[in-house]
């Protein structure tokens, strides 16, 4: 494979679309099996296409380069008193914005006020005859035109390569507090997840931790308000407060994959609570296999120690009629359960008619 | 009736293909009052299955259809297409499921809005979308227009909230996109279609995520001598860092209207009215009510007045979401825009738009959701008067431009429909709106799902009288 292209301009970056007949954009690579695809593809990579290009604290929107590194909104975002609230991951480990819209991964944070998509609002994007194009708006509230900019999300760069996105942004709350609440194992955090979900506290995050049984509840908001609340839970299951350092260190190996096998396939899962305790003894039935229930038990990541998941995983997330997206290893992009209506194809066609960008089955 | 009508009523019981002009009369419009088509037909399916069938026919037919819900669109959405038909889809009422421990709800397109909170209430769950004509609209219609509501800065618009849809494209296609879980695998599709206008096809089953309901608000109506000092006060508290659930400004003559209405009482002398809520569990609302009285009482308002009460606040927001069917009663005829400028101009915004009105001679009553820059001017004529249509119009359109020029948007949640078909070109540009008609073409490649709507089409309807809906003028609707 040839050095990726490195385009610094959303009119570069369109101008080598136009000059390649295959390619796919890539920006720190931390997720590498969505942008390995087989045969000859000319990788442009989003390095050079950083910065913040706009950003009104008072609007609760910037705009920014698709390789801007979600590290370097996060600091100046921080520096007013702000945050994305999907709470984006890899960040330590150099993430772009475009990666994180086009993989559509999100993290605990998300479980309060919603995804990457929930707070998406405009794209700049070069489409398969390398136009480039904007979608959506740059404020807060826009219903004009379709919404491609949450098609985005997700769409591995197999519809499209993002120049620039614009995003909602909220205050950062005033303070946050973590607890950790022991269970006996999968079942009964499951119930915990649930019932923390349902409450009146309004938790900020809600986990189940690679261990297996102990649930991570983050809230946040004014200080005093979550001492009140965290009483409460603490009543109701046995379970500490964290310190900051320690609940800034939880959170942080979560959201860097730390807990994962190096080399091993990472296998994102869209699940529900209640089949948290089926998946979770489907993953451990494997071999040194470690799951993370996030997103209140929305989201599984699976971490395996071997670069494929076992054939019997995949058939036991199809029996489950669980849909996946291997993030890493060898395995096939998609696994578990999946249909594809024939439109899809057609939109493909629509935005790609060249089939410039890879195939979504790759 | 036609041979293909005939046909068409096969597919249905008796009686439930409506081709009688009379029968006809009731669905020849929408919210968009000015508007007015007859239909050829009017199909009442009752079950998804039908709904499936009529666009089946309809492809193989090369019928144009247009879905209805309660008819609210205030764009012009529902607006029937003379050569095609109208498939309602009002008896499409059943909440399939109500799951309290996984917080969703998958209910058929006709459920009314707020039927779903209703449902969800005794498990303490709500679904957040809240557009003013919530009473009556139906999710079907709010997934099409990707609708707003008061509380959209803090929770996001309908798609925000839409898990998974079952829906029938205009080829006869049958999809499922989402489902339960609160993520995603593989491209938004549920995102892509929300806000589709119909263009892609009628949705069949919808999964709605429910949230917690807020255990405490704090609402706190202020009165002030400008629209700039309420503006301000707007921009103290977003730089705040508190995070609001809703946000809203009237102006002099929408409070006028809606203490006509509703007998709500303003404080006297205010030029401009500003409603603040904030919302979370009892702690944190005691926490922060604190610091936002303090916020409001250093802005300088004529008088404040936080609700002591549940009823009290209820007070609060009744006069705010009938203040657009309240100006009905200063005027024969109005238009209700749907423009959205970045907050830091709304004032701007506001001045100029006053001027413009000014030049054109025509009253401008305001509403807005200032925490999202969404400005509803509603401008007031009286369709009598030769020209005065004509004129509102015009004003309208500028308005419209003013907010793309300014950096904002023609429509925040209303749609485009037919009404804003000649400003979707001040926003995107050739080659952008040439992508969005490839894809238009992809979900339907014979052009037969809400056609005219959106982007233009040959032979857009005429124009007719304007003025309260029908609904309206009975209480059941109201313009957000």
């Amino acid at each position: 494979m040839t050095e990726p292209l490195t385009p610094a301009t959303p009119a570069a970056l369109a101008e080598a679309v136009r000059a390649h007949p295959r390619v796919l954009a890539v920006g720190a690579r931390t997720k590498p099996r969505l942008s390995r695809v087989p045969g000859e593809v000319a990788l442009l990579s989003t390095r050079d296409l950083r910065g913040i290009v706009e950003y009104e604290p008072e609007e609760f929107t910037f705009t920014a380069l698709a390789g801007t590194s979600v590290r370097e909104i996060g600091r100046a975002l921080g520096a007013k008193g702000q945050y994305l609230p999907f709470d984006p991951m890899w960040a330590e480990a150099g993430a772009t914005l475009g990666g994180t819209v086009a993989s559509g991964v999100s993290g605990p944070g998300r479980f309060r006020f919603g995804s990457v998509r929930d707070f998406i609002l405009g794209i700049r994007f070069v489409d398969g005859m390398g136009r480039l194009l904007r979608m959506g708006g740059k404020v807060v509230k826009n219903c004009a035109g379709f919404d491609l900019p949450k098609f985005m999300v997700g769409s591995l760069g197999r519809y499209g390569v993002l120049a620039e996105v614009t995003f909602k942004v909220f205050p950062t709350p005033a303070s946050h507090l973590t607890l950790k609440l022991s269970t006996s194992g999968a079942e009964a955090a499951a119930r915990v997840l649930a019932d923390a979900a349902n409450s009146r506290w309004e938790c900020d995050a809600l986990d189940l931790l690679p261990d297996g049984k102990t649930v991570c509840a983050r809230l946040a908001g004014p200080a005093p308000a979550l001492e009140a609340v965290s009483r409460e839970i603490l009543a109701r299951w046995p379970g500490q407060a964290l310190s900051a350092t320690e609940a800034d260190a939880t959170w942080s190996d979560l959201r860097e994959f730390r807990w994962t096998h190096p080399g091993g396939a990472l296998v994102k899962v869209a699940v529900t609570p209640s089949v948290v305790p089926a998946l979770d003894t489907a993953a451990r039935s494997i071999e040194g296999t470690r799951v993370h229930f996030s997103v209140g038990g929305n989201v599984a990541f699976v971490s395996f120690p071997a670069p494929a998941p076992p054939t019997a995983f995949q058939e036991r997330l199809r029996a489950l009629g669980l849909p996946g997206v291997t993030l890493r290893g060898d395995a096939p992009l998609w696994c578990g359960a999946r249909s594809i209506p024939a439109v899809a194809g057609a939109i493909k066609q629509a935005l790609d008619p060249e089939n410039r960008f890879p195939s979504t089955e790759d | 009736m036609s041979e293909v009508l005939h046909r068409l009523a096969a597919l249905l019981p008796p009686d439930r293909l409506l081709t009688g002009p009379a029968q006809l009369a009731a669905y020849e419009s929408d919210g968009l009052t000015a508007y007015r088509t007859r239909p050829l037909a009017v199909a009442v399916p009752e079950t998804t299955d039908e709904v499936v069938a009529l666009v089946r026919f309809c492809h193989k037919e090369r019928l144009p259809f247009v879905a209805r819900g309660s008819g609210t669109s205030l764009s012009g959405g529902s607006l029937p297409v003379a050569d095609g038909i109208v498939i309602a889809l009002n008896r499409l009422t059943r909440i399939l499921r109500l799951d309290p421990v996984q917080r969703l709800a998958v209910v058929e397109p006709g459920v009314v809005n707020t039927q779903v909170s209703l449902a969800a209430a005794p498990h303490r769950l709500h679904y957040a979308p809240d557009p003013s004509s919530a009473l009556i609209c139906t999710i079907g219609g709010n997934v099409a227009f990707n609708s707003g509501g008061a509380h959209c800065l803090k929770y996001g618009m309908t798609a925000n909230h839409i898990l998974g849809l079952k829906a029938v494209l205009p080829t006869g296609e049958v999809v499922e996109w989402g489902g339960a879980s609160r993520e995603k695998i593989g491209p938004d599709w549920c995102g892509l279609f929300n806000g589709s206008e119909g263009l892609f096809g009628i949705a069949l089953e919808i999964t709605l995520q429910l949230l917690p309901r807020a255990e405490c608000f704090h609402t706190v109506l202020a009165g002030y001598r400008t629209l700039e000092q309420a503006g301000d006060a707007v921009s103290a508290v977003v730089a705040s860092g508190l995070l609001p659930g809703a946000l809203e400004i009237m102006d002099a003559l929408a409070l006028e209207a809606a203490t006509a209405a509703v007998h709500a009482e303003y404080p006297p002398g205010a030029e401009a009215v500003l409603i603040v809520e904030l919302e979370g569990t009892r702690e944190a609302v005691a926490a922060d009510r604190g610091r936002l009285d303090a916020i409001i009482a250093a802005s300088k308002p004529i008088e404040m007045r936080p609700a002591r009460d549940a009823e009290e606040r209820i007070a609060i927001w009744k006069g705010r979401k009938s203040a657009f069917s309240a100006v009905g009663r200063l005027s024969p005829d109005f238009i209700v825009q749907d423009g959205v400028v970045p907050r830091r101009r709304l004032g701007e915004a506001l001045r100029r738009n006053g001027e413009m009105a000014r030049e054109a001679g025509l009253r401008v009553a305001n509403v807005f959701h200032a925490g999202d820059g969404n400005l509803h001017p509603l401008i007031l004529f009286d369709g009598r008067q030769a020209g005065a249509l004509e004129r509102a119009e015009a004003l309208a359109g500028r308005i419209l431009k003013l907010c793309v020029e300014m950096g904002g948007s023609i429509t925040g949640e209303h749609g485009v429909g037919v009404e804003k078909l000649d400003y979707l070109p001040a926003m995107y540009n050739a080659d952008e709106i040439d992508c969005m008609m490839r894809l238009r073409a992809a979900f339907d490649p014979l052009c037969i799902a809400n056609p005219g709507k959106k982007f233009p089409r040959a032979g857009a309807p005429a124009l007719q009288h304007r003025g309260l809906h029908p609904l309206e003028k009975a209480g059941l609707l109201s313009r957000e």
